[in-house]
């Protein structure tokens, strides 16, 4: 038997970057630290490939051309990922930590998102934005944040986020070959996890969601890490005799509606697991989807096992009071699987 | 100065120039009789500097506008009658009615848009230049913007970007002594405002924004700089803009008489009179290509008018390529 090829999250984000940029020269990477020590000896560059060591080692491959460090300026790379993208490229710009956003929340937000709209048509932006997401590491609250509520609300963007390292590869490979503008968001708390991953260029398709573990008695959705979560309570749910059905998001806009709604009709009880803040959430829009297309379908009231509404604290363990975990998920889902249903 | 310039190019500065007056005079009386919805920013007054600029960049070239941008549309070749009809929001559109005068894009002109975001279009020009030179074309992208962008931080995130990666960009700053009702005497603290390029390692001057030529001599030296692949340069062309920030605007921030001063310097007159003078071309050949001009503009308004409004269903298309 062929044994599987284990690669960590990191590796399979760099390996997608790496067969991306083979396969199409318009695909370039802008970015602070993309390498590191710019404009230093050959021991100098790539001195980081990038704040969480994802672009290693391309450089050494593609050159300074196509893996461009920028000054710590925002609205400069990311509009000018926006004006490359407009005018032939490809480009693959890294925001690094996503709470950076509110630098340059214009370039996404009025440029990037509207103007393939404000010009009828003509405009077309084929852009790919990283951005790392997500708390557990006591980076505190303004290198912790979620926040991709913020791009789903806005039409005319793309977003998606990998749990994996398999989905982590393939969803990069599949939102740089998109043809609009993609915030791909990655965990950084997952970037030394690990999983299978096959060799060559494969596709895991943006607007459809996964069901990572089949259940009958309740369907927990999770975002991002909180798949993870997800999984481990749906092992102690099991201990407890009751199987639950996960769905990881995968693609928060466009939203595979379809397959959650399957699943609900299938259990009657829904949790919805979001690490983001929990007022105007992912988790908020998938309840009331689901509220407004599968009420004859529910057992329970929808639960969602979110944040408070606060920030995300230093202290570690004020951070894990905090964040949502299989505990957290576990004692909400016996709360609605031993209740009667509503009939 | 001995012509450096042919007949048709002096012909085709003419034309344009007029074309915008002409175009930028009508919207102002259309405006006020309540026929175009939303708001207008007259560009009237600073015609040489898009005119001067566009002239010396190819089509394959790049611009990047602003709100004010209905000068750099018609000096970069977008059509003026499906700018009329985009201001009238018509299906007929540049933008199938779904910009409006602010938003005006025409990519196979190289016009990457009017933007209603104050120094949007420097980020986005960086990013075009940036295009070109990964795609080893000698393409240019010149990104126009006014003196009240120049103390915005995209503005100077700009000039270092493009100045560190030697990008082809030619950042044409049109300083009309106002930004919305504020002068730059107030709101800057220096006087020329392309001293700025020094801080960032680029070239910087100063010019007379009511005059063609010294708009084209400058903009032939940046032209050349980014083509050979020297990088950028920041050129500031002082000028005026004869309305008010918007068409409705009382404009109570500035002087009857000071407008009327700044009049006597119009471009359009100091290029005629140039010239004749230097017998370039005769009075007969300007006042034909008057003439077209107007016409061109009651065509356009014809076309505008006759256009039909966009259908309801367009309201949802083109968010995405595909969703």
């Amino acid at each position: 038997m062929k044994s599987e090829r284990i690669l960590t999250y990191r590796e399979a984000l760099n390996e997608g970057l790496r067969l991306a940029m083979r396969e199409d020269p318009r695909v370039i990477l802008l970015g602070e630290d993309l390498a590191g020590g710019a404009g230093g000896t050959p021991s100098q560059v790539d001195a980081w490939g990038g704040a969480f060591g994802v672009t290693k080692g391309l450089i050494q491959e593609f050159g300074p051309e196509r893996v461009i460090d920028t000054p710590i300026s925002e609205m400069a790379f990311i509009g000018a990922a926006v004006g490359a993208a407009m005018t032939g490229l490809r480009p693959v710009a890294d925001l690094m930590y996503v709470s950076f956003v509110g630098v340059c929340l214009d370039q996404i937000m009025n440029q990037a998102a509207k103007l393939r709209y404000m010009s009828g048509g003509k405009i077309r932006i084929p852009l790919t934005i990283r951005a790392s997401i997500g708390a557990g590491m006591s980076a505190a609250a303004q290198h912790s944040d979620c926040i991709y509520s913020l791009f789903v609300h806005i039409p005319g963007l793309k977003v998606v986020a990998p749990a994996t390292p398999y989905d982590a590869k393939g969803l990069l490979y599949a939102s740089i070959k998109d043809e609009d503008p993609v915030i791909f968001i990655e965990n950084k708390t997952l970037f030394n996890s690990k999983g299978p991953v096959p060799e060559g260029s494969y596709t895991v398709p943006l607007g459809k969601a996964q069901v990572k573990r089949q259940g009958k008695d309740i369907t927990i959705v999770a975002i991002s890490r909180m798949v993870l979560e997800a999984l481990k309570a749906t092992d102690d749910l099991a201990v407890s005799g009751y199987s639950a059905e996960v769905i990881d998001v995968l693609s928060l806009s466009p939203l595979d509606m379809e397959t959650i709604l399957a699943s609900v009709r299938k259990t009657g009880r829904l949790i919805i697991v979001d690490e983001d803040y929990p007022k105007c959430s992912v988790a908020s829009e998938i309840a009331a989807i689901v509220s407004a297309q599968a009420f004859d379908y529910l057992d329970h009231p929808v639960q969602r096992v979110v944040p408070p509404h606060a920030h995300v604290p230093f202290n570690p363990a004020l951070e894990q009071y905090y964040l949502p975990n299989s505990d957290k998920i576990v004692e909400c889902a016996l709360g609605m699987v031993t209740s009667q249903p509503s009939s | 100065m001995s012509n450096r310039y042919s007949s048709e190019q002096l012909k085709w500065i003419y034309e344009k120039l007029t074309l915008i007056r002409e175009f930028e005079e009508r919207i102002y009386r259309d405006y006020l009789n309540n026929k175009l919805p939303g708001f207008v920013h007259l560009y009237a007054g600073e015609e040489a500097v898009a005119v001067g600029v566009c002239a010396l960049l190819r089509k394959s070239d790049y611009i990047t506008s602003t709100h004010r941008g209905h000068g750099h549309c018609i000096a970069k070749g977008v059509d003026p009658k499906h700018m009329m009809a985009e201001l009238y929001g018509k299906a007929t559109g540049t933008c199938k009615g779904k910009g409006g005068s602010m938003h005006i894009a025409d990519i196979d002109c190289g016009m990457l848009g009017a933007n209603g975001i104050v120094v949007a279009g420097l980020p986005l020009a960086c990013g075009a230049a940036l295009s070109a030179k990964v795609r080893k074309t000698d393409q240019v992208a010149a990104a126009f913007f006014g003196d009240g962008s120049s103390n915005s931080g995209a503005f100077h995130e700009s000039l270092n970007f493009a100045a560190v990666l030697k990008l082809p960009v030619i950042f044409v700053l049109e300083n009309n002594g106002y930004a919305d009702a504020t002068p730059i005497r107030y709101a800057a603290a220096i006087e020329n405002l392309s001293e700025r390029a020094r801080g960032y390692g680029i070239p910087g001057v100063t010019v007379d924004g009511m005059d063609v030529f010294s708009v084209m001599e400058a903009t032939e030296e940046a032209v050349a700089r980014a083509r050979n692949g020297n990088g950028p340069s920041l050129v500031e062309c002082k000028t005026y803009r004869y309305y008010g920030h918007f068409v409705g605007d009382a404009g109570l921030y500035r002087s009857k008489e000071e407008v009327e001063e700044k009049k006597k310097e119009d471009c359009i007159l100091r290029y005629e009179k140039r010239v004749l003078a230097e017998k370039w071309l005769s009075q007969q050949e300007l006042r034909e290509i008057q003439r077209q001009s107007l016409e061109s503009i009651e065509e356009a308004v014809r076309f505008a008018e006759d256009g039909p409004d966009p259908e309801l269903k367009e309201c949802l298309e083109d968010v995405y390529v595909s969703y």
